[in-house]
């Protein structure tokens, strides 16, 4: 029984950190595709058909290139923050349920690597953790601008931490849980949560731009004014790292805001599905359903960053602390008290 | 109606600096219409040219690569009077004349012709000047879309008679055409 569980987790653990891997690596390709097509170009093409092949083209070239270290007397902190920036990115997905179960062997596999009660609790801390990486970076630089560029980094994610925490305890306040599976699981049918709780929907939304550092809230890299920021000096697959866990973060915070928001794997008519062609299917459909409202989350990642230009950084400032904090706060009250009323 | 406010485009729209209202000041109205924007332009038409496999249409009236003309008998038509040369606004024509010998007749169709006839193609901006100038019609911008190649150094632009003199073939082929 207990080697049972171990195989079968690993394999969950497996899957999910493959598939985690193999959507950065074409969330490059779709960010350089959507960018093209939103400026009337056709976007890259040469590489394999239709530019299929361009990921792993980006990938040899970096690895290809020079791994140059400027001269810091931090060199261990230097090769600390890629790696602290990507391990974040992955361990986040742990807790998110991928797919209520499947009936295989003669067993119920859960389809989610640890169900652990406190999920979304384990979530804000490992992603709190994540500003780590571009901090401990960007000094370890030895470069101001990398330096300035963590300070912003810091800032502006403890700003919007806030404003997320607050929208995730209405939301708590309807659930009265912390797991995910079961958060998950309350949504079944068409009950989603983004029904109940628009405002915290946009809230958190608006935060996870923030939180994985994407336009318009990219002022921790902005090539203007900072050069690159925090990966100025990082070359070679160091610098590929922090790439590369931009995009694993935005993958598994498409997935967060999915699973909290949007009514994970559920779809209409899932329960029907159960009944007439049993659980496989229906879960497996479930996971399809999930993972195109992922791509969904994603695609507007993309669609925001070549839209909208960046924040001045006071602007960035009103909107977290004077707009977000309070209107999260409002939201907060409002379920309050309408949970209270129809008690 | 000041100039200040006049809009020649018809799109000047006057700055302001009035204090955002709330709904503004959360910018969700101006960024859903953002999106509806660049979500529009996904859908149009790509402007992109493939550039080896699709080239731009040229304009009907284009002037390409120069050419030094041979006559109906496959003989050089330019006399080296230096009028285009003269003429070029960008001064990339150099030529040596040189005088005919006799055994030459079936060669140059002048008295006086050019040994030696330079173009430099970084220097030249196809203006074609060169060919109104000239009394011969000796010189031509063809339409050919045969450019001056992509090279590292910068003698390899300046086109000798080599590149330029019409090929024997052609005038050949010509004065078949011309007789038929
Ligand atoms: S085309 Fe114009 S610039 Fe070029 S050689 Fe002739 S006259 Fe000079
Ligand atoms: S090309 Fe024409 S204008 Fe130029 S030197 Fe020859 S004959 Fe004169």
């Amino acid at each position: 029984m207990d080697n049972t569980i171990l195989i079968e987790k690993s394999v969950i653990i497996l899957v999910v950190f493959a598939i985690t891997m193999l959507m950065a690596m074409y969330m490059t390709l779709a960010e350089r595709k959507i960018a093209a097509w939103i400026q009337d170009r056709i976007g890259p093409n040469r590489a394999g058909k239709g530019g299929i092949l361009q990921p792993l083209a980006d990938g040899l070239k970096l690895f290809a290139k020079e791994e140059y270290a400027p001269d810091t007397p931090n060199k261990f902190l230097f090769v600390l923050g890629p790696t602290i920036s990507m391990t974040i990115a992955l361990i986040t997905s742990a807790v998110l349920p991928w797919g209520d179960k499947l009936h295989l062997f003669g067993r119920d596999i859960i389809l989610q690597s640890a169900d652990i009660n406190v999920g979304l609790l384990y979530i804000f801390a490992v992603l709190s953790v994540s500003v780590y990486g571009i901090m401990i970076g960007g000094w370890a630089s030895n470069n101001k601008y990398s330096l300035m560029s963590a300070m912003r980094a810091a800032s502006q994610m403890i700003s919007y931490e806030i404003a997320m925490g607050l929208s995730i305890i209405a939301l708590l306040l309807m659930t009265q849980t912390l797991s995910l599976r079961e958060i998950a699981l309350q949504q079944n049918g068409m009950n989603w949560n983004i029904f109940y709780q628009p405002l915290g929907f946009l809230i958190f939304w608006i935060c996870s731009f923030a939180e994985t550092n994407r336009n318009p809230f990219d002022l921790a890299e902005c090539e203007q004014e900072l050069i690159g920021g925090y990966h100025t000096e990082y070359s070679s697959m160091r610098m590929g790292f922090f790439l590369f866990a931009e995009y694993a973060s935005m993958f598994v915070s498409s997935a967060i805001l999915s699973i909290l928001y949007l009514g994970a794997y559920n779809y209409p008519g899932m329960d029907w599905a159960v009944e007439n062609w049993g659980v496989n299917i229906a879960n497996v459909i479930g996971m399809l359903v999930l993972f195109i409202k992922i791509c969904f989350f994603i695609f507007v990642y993309m669609w925001v960053r070549w839209t909208l230009p960046r924040f001045r950084y006071d602007q960035l400032m009103n909107l977290g602390w004077k707009k977000l904090i309070p209107l999260a706060l409002f939201n907060i009250l409002v379920t309050a008290v309408v949970i209270l009323l129809l008690k | 109606m000041s100039l200040d406010t006049y809009s020649f485009s018809g799109r000047k729209k006057q700055v302001s600096n009035k204090k955002l209202t709330w709904l503004e000041s959360i910018y969700l109205v101006a960024i859903a219409k953002g999106m509806w924007v660049t979500l529009k332009h996904m859908f149009r038409k790509k402007v992109t040219i493939s550039y080896p496999e699709q080239t731009r249409p040229f304009s009907p009236v284009y002037r390409g690569l120069h050419m030094l003309m041979r006559d109906d008998e496959g003989r050089e038509r330019c006399t080296a009077c230096g009028l285009c040369a003269l003429s070029c606004p960008a001064e990339a024509i150099s030529m040596t004349a040189a005088e005919r010998k006799p055994e030459e007749k079936h060669l140059y169709r002048e008295e006086k012709y050019a040994s030696i006839y330079e173009i430099n193609m970084l220097r030249c901006i196809f203006c074609g000047l060169c060919e109104e100038a000239c009394p011969k019609q000796a010189i031509y911008l063809t339409k050919s879309k045969v450019f001056a190649k992509s090279n590292s150094t910068r003698e390899s632009f300046i086109f000798g008679k080599e590149e330029l003199v019409m090929p024997l073939e052609m005038a050949i082929q010509n004065s078949k055409q011309n007789q038929a």
